[in-house]
């Protein structure tokens, strides 16, 4: 068993670095900086995730975070948390705009099998479908269940408030 | 009439689908597996979970940031202080706050003790799971009770802390603790040893553990695997290192990495990591900065952060090296005391995404020690 007791730490990379080597690589792809995160277009989900993963410069491999944001009446963000294991580096956040009505986005599971329990979480508590996703079922809720209990607007039944009678 | 030799057709066989769980011993709580046997040997494991899901991000999103703390508890139950540490990181991403340098010190300590608490009780929950009842449980868990001792003296409760808050810590160490943690520490290694001796070059955990449900690196990073158990694999990324967040880059210690994978190299970095855990206690006890008298002791352990707070618009994601693997906290503040929107990465639950190919090809009873091995706890996989 061998140990390592040098300090390596994480290097952020510029967000503006990151959009201007993407911007580079995808022609035809709009990336919008906004804060520390990266905003993409749904339809270019799946080439950049894996632009960022096989590109020798990014390397990010490792996929630490995939949930969702409920923002009603209009939208859903679902936001990705990569990190670069071998370099070290990260992360990079990116968001991805759904309309509630059907959310649909292309699944990352393919890229990184790391997304798998995380996208099907966000599958059964959000709603959002993920297109190439091997096995999109429920994972938390049982399969019977209808509705999807993070999103803002549902409605928590039979909360067994006890209220005082009327004097 | 001709005597029949052999009119019998070929004996027959059919694959055999098991239910493990959820009502186990070995699924070391709810955990159910689907598993399709071909005689003893595993050709398929379908993961069930959500029997303990209660929805804790839902729950979260109608408290106060201080009010989800109680809650934390509630995810790894074993490890308490350092769920707590997780939360009060992203927190202080979220709104900036400034850590407290004594509140910093007590963290280390208690985060360390958690490690020691979680490898040990895990250690000995693996070997009960091999068949060892009780024994090697109860070794383990006699030096559990003596740190939950310790935690009681300083949060009042001993498995659900509640104790660590943004900028610092909720109490100060009550009068005695560092008299007693240091006798304990002093002699950690002391119980490592007597354990080790029993476990390490055990012929039948040798035989148990080794190549038995092999991690390759390359599937261990890609599935996002964390903890121990991607260390073991010899991939070096512990967090503590790698994001150097608190004061962990004053402490040298080393990150041991395991060779294989296998279920053995899990077992033997979760050991070799108390034992840096123990370098790390001995400096930060010695460190611990004095009370000075211009200020209160609890006033510089629990630093400057109000107790209700309105962090401005944006979002954070913190991340800790919690002794399961890293467990992180996405928080989106709208401006209002609550927190918009409080999801955790749990570290168990991800770690199981690769539990199926540790457990092809392998015997129902290989299955039950590989999950032991991958160190999850329920509550914290449903949420």
């Amino acid at each position: 068993m061998d140990g390592d007791d040098a300090s390596i730490l994480v290097m952020p990379l510029p967000i503006e670095d990151i959009k201007a080597d993407l911007d580079a690589l995808l022609p035809g792809v709009t990336i919008t900086v906004e804060g520390s995160a990266l905003r993409i277009e749904p339809k270019d989900v799946a080439a950049v995730c894996r632009a960022l993963k096989e590109t020798e410069r990014f390397r990010f491999d490792y996929v630490a975070n995939l949930t969702a944001v409920d923002y009603p009446p209009t939208h859903l963000d679902v936001v990705y948390h990569l990190y670069s294991m071998g370099q070290r580096c990260g992360p990079v956040t990116l968001k991805v705009k759904l309309p509630r009505e059907q959310p649909v986005v292309a699944s990352v599971t393919p890229i990184w099998r790391g997304a798998e329990f995380q996208e099907r979480e966000v599958y059964d508590l959000f709603g959002v479908r993920f297109e190439g996703h091997p096995d999109l079922r429920r994972i938390l809720m049982w399969d019977e269940f209808e509705g999807h209990p993070m999103r803002k607007d549902y409605v928590v039944e039979d909360q067994n408030v006890l209220e005082r009678p009327p004097s | 009439m001709e005597p029949s030799i052999n009119t019998a057709p070929a004996m027959e066989t059919e694959l055999l689908e098991v239910n493990l769980g959820p009502q186990h011993p070995s699924t070391h709580g709810v955990f159910r597996m689907i598993a399709t046997l071909d005689g003893e040997t595993i050709t398929k494991l379908k993961p069930v979970m959500g029997y303990m899901h209660r929805n804790h991000e839902k729950i979260g999103e109608g408290l106060t940031y201080i009010g989800c703390f109680p809650y934390t508890d509630r995810l790894d139950y074993f490890c308490a202080m350092t769920s707590n540490l997780g939360l009060s990181i992203a927190i202080e991403q979220l709104a900036g706050i400034p850590v407290s340098e004594r509140g910093e010190y007590i963290r280390i300590i208690m985060a360390e003790l958690t490690r020691l608490v979680n490898h040990t009780a895990v250690t000995g929950f693996l070997l009960n799971d091999m068949g060892a009842f009780g024994t090697p449980l109860l070794y383990a868990f006699r030096e559990r009770e003596k740190i939950l001792d310790l935690f009681e003296m300083a949060s009042g409760s001993r498995m659900m802390c509640n104790y660590v808050r943004p900028g610092g810590v909720r109490e100060d160490l009550p009068a005695g603790f560092l008299e007693r943690c240091r006798p304990l520490v002093d002699g950690y290694s002391n119980f490592l040893d007597e354990f080790e001796t029993l476990l390490t070059d055990n012929e039948i955990i040798r035989q148990r553990t080794q190549r038995v449900g092999v991690l390759p690196k390359a599937l261990a990073i890609d599935a996002s695997v964390t903890g121990p158990m991607l260390r073991a694999c010899g991939v070096n990324y512990d967090l503590r290192k790698v994001d150097g967040y608190s004061i962990y880059p004053r402490f040298p210690f080393k990150v041991p990495l395991g060779t294989v994978g296998d279920t053995y190299d899990r077992y033997y970095v979760r050991i070799l990591e108390m034992r840096e855990s123990l370098k790390i206690l001995q400096q930060a006890l010695k460190e611990l900065p004095q009370a000075s008298p211009s200020m209160s002791p609890k006033g510089q352990a629990i630093g400057k952060a109000p107790r209700t707070f309105r962090p401005p618009k944006g979002d954070a994601y913190g991340r800790i090296e919690a002794p399961k693997g890293e467990l992180g906290f996405y928080l989106v503040s709208d401006g209002s005391p609550q927190p918009y929107r409080y999801h955790i990465r749990a570290p168990s639950f991800i770690n199981l995404t690769v539990l199926e190919d540790l457990c092809l090809g392998h015997k129902v009873a290989d299955a039950i020690i590989i999950l032991g091995s991958i160190d999850i706890v329920l509550c914290e996989v449903d949420r």
